[in-house]
């Protein structure tokens, strides 16, 4: 489920000796769509309001991804109705936006995702008192051995 | 329907009143991205499962809207609170417009 | 600690010129431990007698990988390949063919394959040499008059898997003596042959090279006691002989087709080199 495996294969190649090696950004979305920005999205998910850096939710993640199409992450965010979950670094940056309701055990889940490159992925959590607080996780994405 | 879509949900069977269960759900599905090009260069139209919800005797305990950068074969693992028992209802939505179905019941323990 | 290699597509023929033993062991060699207990796979095996000298210890290829991806083999609710075990199973219920019949109406439960994944590829009464796709296609064509299923397809790495699973903790044993002789020593012939622009052979990153970086990635020894294997790059299943082609071809050479018999005695000797290493078949590798 590579993004641009040729051009992908063929960057690594020729940008090898470093053992951390970002993924070209893939040419953005479908033709004819736009892609919206991290700023346009968080502020359509807060209807304009200001989200704080904050403990009141946290992501976690590997600091390195084996592999860039499983990564492995969790958000938490204690009294929460929602989060979204952003990827700032991927050709599209929205990844999932989580909705808790009266049952949820806590307000926390985890998932599987696709990074295409090193970037900071962002979560912004809607805590209880209707105050939206944001935080990021830094994942470094690696690339194979021999890219087979 | 896309091709050999199957849920997969663990869900322990009994627990006491309003005890915190945890849950966890696997479907396969290819979730493809949309950003991905075939051999002639044409890109792959997206075809992915975009809503994932919960549900607990009809109240709702998780909803996601899932994007293209959720990985292949989606899982999820979330916990629910358990007041009684009753039956789970895990759904999730196909831009095909499919919709897979899984249920489990609960006792109390 | 790990000798750190880092080798870029052109340094890569610079391998040749490295030490030749650069073998490093992994850092820990913890078991793998299943469903909380339910299962523990040994992940470090006392050499076969016709490695000796060769390699100190087998290693399992887990191992060789990240954290995350190992813990997801530690559940066979998060390992994802189990998904298709569990449609493998599906596939053996199920009547196909003319005949009638489905794998279950000879074999009855599938837990009857107990202790196949552990013997394959094996010679068959006719002499030849056959993969577990081999005899999973000659029950559908010839009992079950159904059609073949194509090597690398989804219902065939469902099926090896579902069939695999069920030899878990198992050792590897395949038989290398006897009819099984000939095609042992083609394979090995294959293992220690430079193929490629990139004059590589096998061992020269398996054997000589385990535990060393190769970019951002860890060598392993080449062990096929996982496969079939949910590997996350694809996000499906692959089958041994796709991990040869690739292998192959990442040495810039041209590949033997899956399901040839080069690649069966390949897989034989390579399976060899495992022997003593529990399956752990369907194994999460990146």
């Amino acid at each position: 489920m590579q993004m641009n495996l040729d051009r992908r294969e063929v960057l690594a190649t020729a940008a090898a000796g470093a053992a951390l090696i970002a993924l070209p950004l893939a040419a953005a979305a479908q033709d004819g769509e736009t892609v919206k920005t991290v700023d346009e999205l968080i502020a359509e998910f807060t209807g304009g309001a200001d989200a704080v850096e904050g403990d009141g939710v946290t992501i976690g993640a590997p600091e390195i991804a084996e592999n860039g199409n499983t990564v492995p992450i969790s958000v938490d965010a204690p009294g929460a109705s929602e989060i979204l979950v952003l990827a700032p670094g991927n050709p599209t940056p929205p990844v999932a936006r989580f909705q808790f309701g009266a049952l949820a055990g806590s307000q926390a889940a985890s998932t599987r995702i696709r990074l295409a490159q090193t970037q900071d992925i962002v979560a912004v959590a809607k805590l209880a008192d209707g105050s939206f607080v944001r935080s990021s996780a830094n994942v470094k994405v690696t690339i194979g051995g021999c890219g087979g | 329907m896309a091709d050999n879509v199957k849920p997969r949900v663990r869900v322990p069977k009994t627990a006491a009143k309003d005890e915190v269960i945890t849950i966890k759900t696997l479907i396969s599905h290819l979730m493809e991205s949309g950003q991905r090009k075939d051999k002639d260069g044409q890109v792959i139209p997206r075809s992915i499962i975009n809503r994932f919800t919960a549900t607990f005797n009809g109240e709702t305990v998780i909803d996601v809207q899932m994007e293209p950068a959720i990985s292949t074969n989606p899982y999820f693992e979330f916990e629910a609170r358990i007041p009684d028992a009753g039956e789970f209802v895990f759904t999730w939505y196909d831009d095909d417009g499919s919709v897979y179905e899984d249920k489990q019941t609960i006792e109390l323990a | 600690m790990l000798t750190q290699i880092r080798l870029s597509g052109l340094a890569m023929a610079c391998l040749m010129s490295l030490p030749a033993m650069a073998q490093t062991a992994p850092d820990a060699t913890d078991p793998i431990i299943i469903n909380d207990g339910e299962l523990q796979l040994e992940t470090v095996a006392s050499t076969p007698e016709h490695l000796e000298g060769v390699l100190p210890e087998l290693y399992s290829g887990w191992l060789f990988r990240d954290s995350e991806t190992q813990a997801m083999q530690t559940d066979d609710f998060e390992n994802p390949g189990m998904i298709f075990v569990d449609q493998g199973i599906d596939d053996w219920n199920m009547v196909d063919g003319n005949a009638g019949k489905s794998c279950a109406s000879c074999h009855e439960g599938i837990e009857s394959m107990k202790g196949v994944r552990a013997s394959m590829p094996r010679v068959n009464g006719d002499g030849q040499l056959w993969s577990m796709e081999d005899y999973i296609n000659d029950c559908r064509v010839e009992r079950m008059q159904a059609e073949a299923l194509d090597w690398n397809g989804d219902r065939m790495k469902n099926m090896t898997a579902a069939i695999s699973v069920q030899s878990r903790g198992m050792p590897m044993d395949v038989a290398i003596d006897g009819p099984a002789r000939p095609f042992w020593e083609q394979g090995k012939d294959m293992y220690y042959t430079r193929y490629g622009q990139l004059e590589l052979a096998c061992a020269n990153c398996h054997e000589d090279h385990y535990g060393d970086w190769i970019r951002a990635d860890h060598l392993s020894q080449g062990h096929t006691n996982g496969f079939p294997v949910y590997r996350l790059k694809q996000a499906a299943l692959v089958s041994q002989h796709n991990r040869f082609r690739g292998c192959i071809r990442d040495t810039r050479a041209e590949t033997f087709p899956m399901g040839s018999d080069e690649f069966r005695a390949l897989e034989l000797y390579v399976a060899s080199r495992g022997n003593g290493l529990p399956v752990e078949g369907v194994s999460v590798r990146h």
